[in-house]
């Protein structure tokens, strides 16, 4: 079967035909760069995202922080609501980890943002 | 007990109050809306009509002329934006010179002064962007544009600083004739008072069938214009009318007091009294009517639209009298309502001289100062006011140039701002051609501030009072 | 009065790299003049991620990137004043500043750059009909408020524009708890990028409405619902399609407009395509020793272009100041755009006074597949490359070598062929 998949990766978006046997890759077409045959076996078997969202510090304060690694797709909701009820006290640092292992997926939650 | 409740806080209402705060009297206004100015006043043509277009005779044209009179010393004495930037009626058709001369004759039977009527060249002489097809046009000198939100704003301040009461978010339910006057009753508790003032709008068959005060009826008439940014407002210097065309009755074209330059209005009668909408039609029909003054308007300049509801008595003149014992119908206040404001406020106070004795106050303030306009400044009158309080070195509304300092001001002072529009009205900040998209969050914040309350509970608009725990 | 070689108005990304490139090429006495409480400027808000693939070959969000080059701009002791706003600049370039600190003050700058950034397209001016009720806000405003105080403006959510702001604000109010009932785009095309319409429509099921547009906004003091009509070929509402959508929270991601008034009280002639001032192969407008670079130029879709070219505006500037004024001394020729390119930046090249390869910035006027960009000076070909696709909402940058526009007399076309 024939999947259609627009790369994610980067701004350039190229279109990906890749052919699949159930859950397994057998091509990926369409790619400019090595990432783009990665992001489609991944997005087929096993798609994540990169979360970006805000925590609100003891402050006040909206704090910006990302997941350093992406995380599994369909745990989208369940990985912002536990960012969003992470303790944050200032300052903070940029790159600093709010969260060691978000929900197990062992992907590090951190500040993306210097706050004093 | 008061004196006189003034039901209705728009130019009029506010006007007659401070009118009223001249006298040793106790006086209340009555306002539905959470501010002063949220209804018709803040959605017009901000014209100060020079008064040829009204019936002789008529209170229109008697108190049209009078406010006109007033209202250039009211300025100055009350701080709010005011230019005599003179009018032009366009004529676009022979045939028509002799309504042309018809407008003239009754503005001179009116007391308007310096009446002309002018070739299309030298109409197009001292207007450079008038259309080839104007071939006439009746030039009245005396003609002026104001800010009708200051204006309101200043009698209301101007009266609530000699004494006047203001009831805001408080909606009258019911009049009922007592022994001594009146009982208002309110959605906020029960008002008593000697006199009535009606003053409210489209409301006002309502406010006077509620006392059968009056059978007459207000038709609200839709009025919707098209704002565009500062840089179109030098497209023309006069206020540019147009005599009724086959296209019906005709639009305006007017540089406003800050610069603007504002088209429209629109003109259908509707039933809702709180049908304030704008539309496609709307837009199309101002578009089309406008050319016919001046070409290639840029109305890719358009910054904003919106729409104003004309008070219409069916009577066909302001409706001033006294409906029922002790109340006052101030109602119909329609073109040229604005205008005649204070000159209502003066007739309505010579009615009620003849109830009862008004004596003078001694210690009257007759002037106030509005929000300073930080831009308009001296460059030592700015660094002085920032000396003192370093909120005016702050820019919020980048458009507009508008200071935290002003922001502050209209949100602190008495009467102050309680929502977005609030701020916007007594300082421009949103006005701007971004429409509040820099400055509305820090003004939200501002407000959050003095409101005590959170980000949530802040308004752009709106009757009810403030939440605090919002 | 304070005298500075190089007064940079804005600090955001663009002001920053024209801040670091002009240290680096022998200019002391600048300042940067920020209007914010902190360098950065949009970037601020931009949490999401996609910035500095170019740059730093990693994928930074906004805040981020913005600190990279803060952080630069700190260790290299460039100063900076925050909190201030630039009222007015004067031909001979005297600027003028608000603060709290220093009240009203002019200084006197030897160069300016421009890199004031842009502002959103307001409902005003898009004559929406209706109301005009609270929760109507563009969606750069509304993410100010989400993601700089924490405040989510609304629950149900529509969404006008399908640039890359309204997108990316889809995304985040479904992430914050709103629910995104959908996004309506007048174009049969969105102007954002694919992979924003994978990440944030897709990924959560929002379904993108091409060819619609609101027509209707109901709710006097607070928004009720909006009506989404499908438009024709001519982007007039077709009648009988239109659906209510109730909702408390429009956003509108309708165009940016760079933000040039300062310019235009300076006397910098202005292009009427790009909304932003004409420069030369150095940036260098209409005036000289003012300089533009940035989202004031021309709206950017990537900060990493923005990046390249305050670069190269922080240098001319440097340039100009060394050289103690400017060294057009030639005329330039023009550039055309033509057949496809709906406008260059530069728009004019002073080909006998080159100093390097020089950067052209363009978006086509359609969406063109399987095409080339031709740049060619009468009936010389200068540059052709192919392309599998050109989109109006991405920027395309070419490179033209020096040595081949040395020679150069003659007017420049940049232009789309098809094949």
């Amino acid at each position: 079967m024939t999947r259609e998949l627009t790369c994610i990766n980067c701004p350039m978006g190229c279109e990906l035909t890749v052919e699949v046997e159930g859950d397994k890759v057998i091509s990926v077409s369409g790619n400019t760069c090595k990432r783009g045959e990665i992001y489609a076996h991944s997005e087929i078997s096993a798609p994540t995202r990169t979360v970006t969202t805000t925590v609100i510090s003891s402050e006040g304060r909206p704090v910006p922080v990302k997941t350093a690694q992406p995380i599994p797709k369909d745990m989208i909701f369940e990985c912002t609501a536990a960012i969003k009820s992470a303790e944050v006290h200032l300052p903070v640092k940029v790159g600093q980890i709010i969260i060691e292992d978000l929900l197990g997926t062992g992907a590090q939650v951190t500040a993306t943002k210097t706050i004093k | 007990m008061y004196d006189v409740i003034i039901i209705g806080g728009g130019v009029t209402g506010c006007a007659a109050a401070a009118e009223l705060a001249k006298y040793q009297l106790d006086v209340c206004l009555v306002e539905k809306e959470s501010d002063v100015c949220e209804g018709t006043s803040k959605a017009n043509s901000a014209i100060v009509h020079a008064g040829f277009d009204a019936e002789p005779d008529t209170l229109k044209a008697k108190l049209n002329v009078r406010g006109n009179a007033m209202i250039a010393e009211l300025s100055d004495k009350l701080d709010f934006a005011f230019k005599n930037n003179g009018a032009m009626v366009l004529c676009f058709e022979e045939e028509r010179l002799t309504d042309l001369k018809n407008l003239r004759e009754k503005g001179e039977k009116n007391g308007v002064a310096g009446l002309e009527i002018l070739s299309g060249d030298e109409a197009r002489a001292r207007e450079p962007r008038l259309s080839k097809e104007v071939k006439y046009a009746l030039y009245a000198p005396t003609s002026g544009i104001v800010c009708p939100f200051e204006m309101t704003l200043a009698f209301a301040e101007n009266a609530y600083a000699n004494g006047v009461e203001f009831r805001l978010s408080t909606e009258v339910t019911a009049i009922e004739k007592n022994s001594e006057g009146w009982k208002v009753t309110t959605d906020k508790g029960e008002i008593l008072g000697r006199y009535i003032f009606n003053c409210a709008g489209v409301y006002a068959d309502k406010i006077a069938e509620m006392a059968n005060a009056g059978d007459f009826r207000i038709i609200p008439r839709k009025g919707e214009y098209m704002l565009m940014d500062k840089d179109a407002g030098e497209t023309v210097s006069h206020t540019i009318f147009q005599l009724p065309t086959k296209m019906g009755k005709g639009v305006l074209v007017t540089p406003t007091v800050h610069g603007n330059l504002l088209v429209g209005p629109t003109a259908e009668d509707i039933d809702d009294k709180e049908n304030t909408s704008t539309t496609a039609g709307g837009f199309a029909e101002i578009r089309a009517k406008s050319a016919l003054s001046v070409e290639g308007l840029p109305f890719g300049k358009v910054i904003t639209g919106f729409t104003g509801l004309r008070a219409v008595g069916d009577t066909n003149d302001f409706i001033i009298n006294e409906g029922a014992e002790g109340f006052f119908n101030a109602a119909g206040i329609e073109s040229p309502g604005l205008t005649s404001a204070p000159a209502i406020a003066e007739m309505l106070r010579e009615m009620l001289s003849k109830k009862t004795d008004l004596t003078p106050k001694t210690d009257h303030i007759d002037t106030r100062e509005g929000v300073v306009h930080f831009a308009e400044l001296s460059r030592e009158e700015q660094n002085a006011l920032i000396a003192k309080d370093p909120t005016y070195g702050n820019i919020v509304c980048r458009c507009e140039t508008i200071t935290e300092g002003e922001i502050r001001d209209a949100i602190n002072r008495p009467l102050g701002a309680v929502t977005l529009d609030g701020v916007k009205r007594r300082t421009r900040a949103g006005m701007g051609r971004c429409q509040a998209g820099f400055c509305s969050p820090k003004t939200i914040l501002l407000l959050a501030e003095k409101l005590g309350c959170g980000i949530g509970g802040v308004r752009k608009t709106g009757r009810e009072e403030v939440q605090k725990d919002a | 009065m304070r005298e500075f070689d190089l007064v940079i108005v804005g600090g955001g990304p663009a002001g920053m790299a024209a801040a670091i490139s002009a240290r680096e090429n022998g200019l002391e006495n600048i300042v940067i003049l920020e209007r914010d409480s902190e360098l950065g400027g949009i970037l601020n808000q931009c949490i999401h991620n996609g910035f500095g693939l170019h740059t730093f070959k990693e994928e930074l969000t906004g805040p981020e990137y913005a600190e990279r080059y803060a952080e630069k701009v700190i260790a290299m002791g460039i100063p900076y004043e925050t909190d201030t706003m630039v009222l007015n600049i004067s031909k001979d370039r005297v600027v003028t500043l608000l603060s709290k600190g220093r009240g009203v003050e002019d200084i006197r700058a030897k160069s300016v750059i421009l890199a004031m950034g842009c502002r959103e397209r307001p409902r005003g001016a898009l004559n929406i009909p209706g109301y005009r009720p609270q929760g109507v806000y563009t969606a750069g405003t509304a993410q100010k408020l989400v993601n700089c105080e924490g405040y989510l403006p609304g629950k149900e959510v529509v969404i006008l524009g399908s640039g890359d702001i309204g997108l990316i604000m889809a995304r985040r109010m479904t992430l914050e708890g709103a629910h995104v009932a959908a996004v309506a785009e007048l174009m049969p095309y969105s102007s954002g990028l694919k992979r924003n319409i994978v990440q944030c429509l897709d990924d959560y099921g929002i379904p993108l409405l091409l060819s619609h547009t609101v027509v209707d906004i109901k709710g006097k003091e607070k928004l009720e619902g909006v009506v989404i009509a499908q438009v024709d070929e001519k982007k007039a509402p077709i009648a009988g399609t239109e659906q209510f959508y109730p909702c408390d929270t429009l956003l509108l991601s309708c165009g940016l407009i760079p933000e040039n008034e300062l310019s235009k009280n300076c006397g910098v002639d202005i292009d009427p395509r790009t909304n932003g001032p004409l420069v030369d192969e150095g940036l260098e407008t209409s005036i000289d020793g003012v300089f533009a670079c940035g989202n004031v130029l021309h709206v950017h879709d990537l900060v990493d272009f923005v990046s390249e070219e305050s670069a190269r505006a922080g240098a001319s500037a440097a340039d100009f100041v060394k050289r103690g004024g400017t060294a057009d001394s030639t005329e330039p020729v023009k550039v055309i755009p033509q057949n496809g390119v709906r406008y260059t930046v530069p728009s004019k090249i002073h080909t006998a006074e080159l100093t390097g390869d020089v950067h052209i910035r363009f978006r086509v006027t359609g969406v063109f597949k399987d095409c080339s960009i031709v740049v060619k000076a009468g009936e010389n070909e200068l540059l052709r490359r192919k392309s599998r696709i050109l989109v109006p909402s991405e920027m395309q940058d070419i490179i033209i070598r020096q040595d081949k526009l040395a020679d150069v007399s003659e007017d420049i076309c940049v232009e789309i062929e098809e094949v």
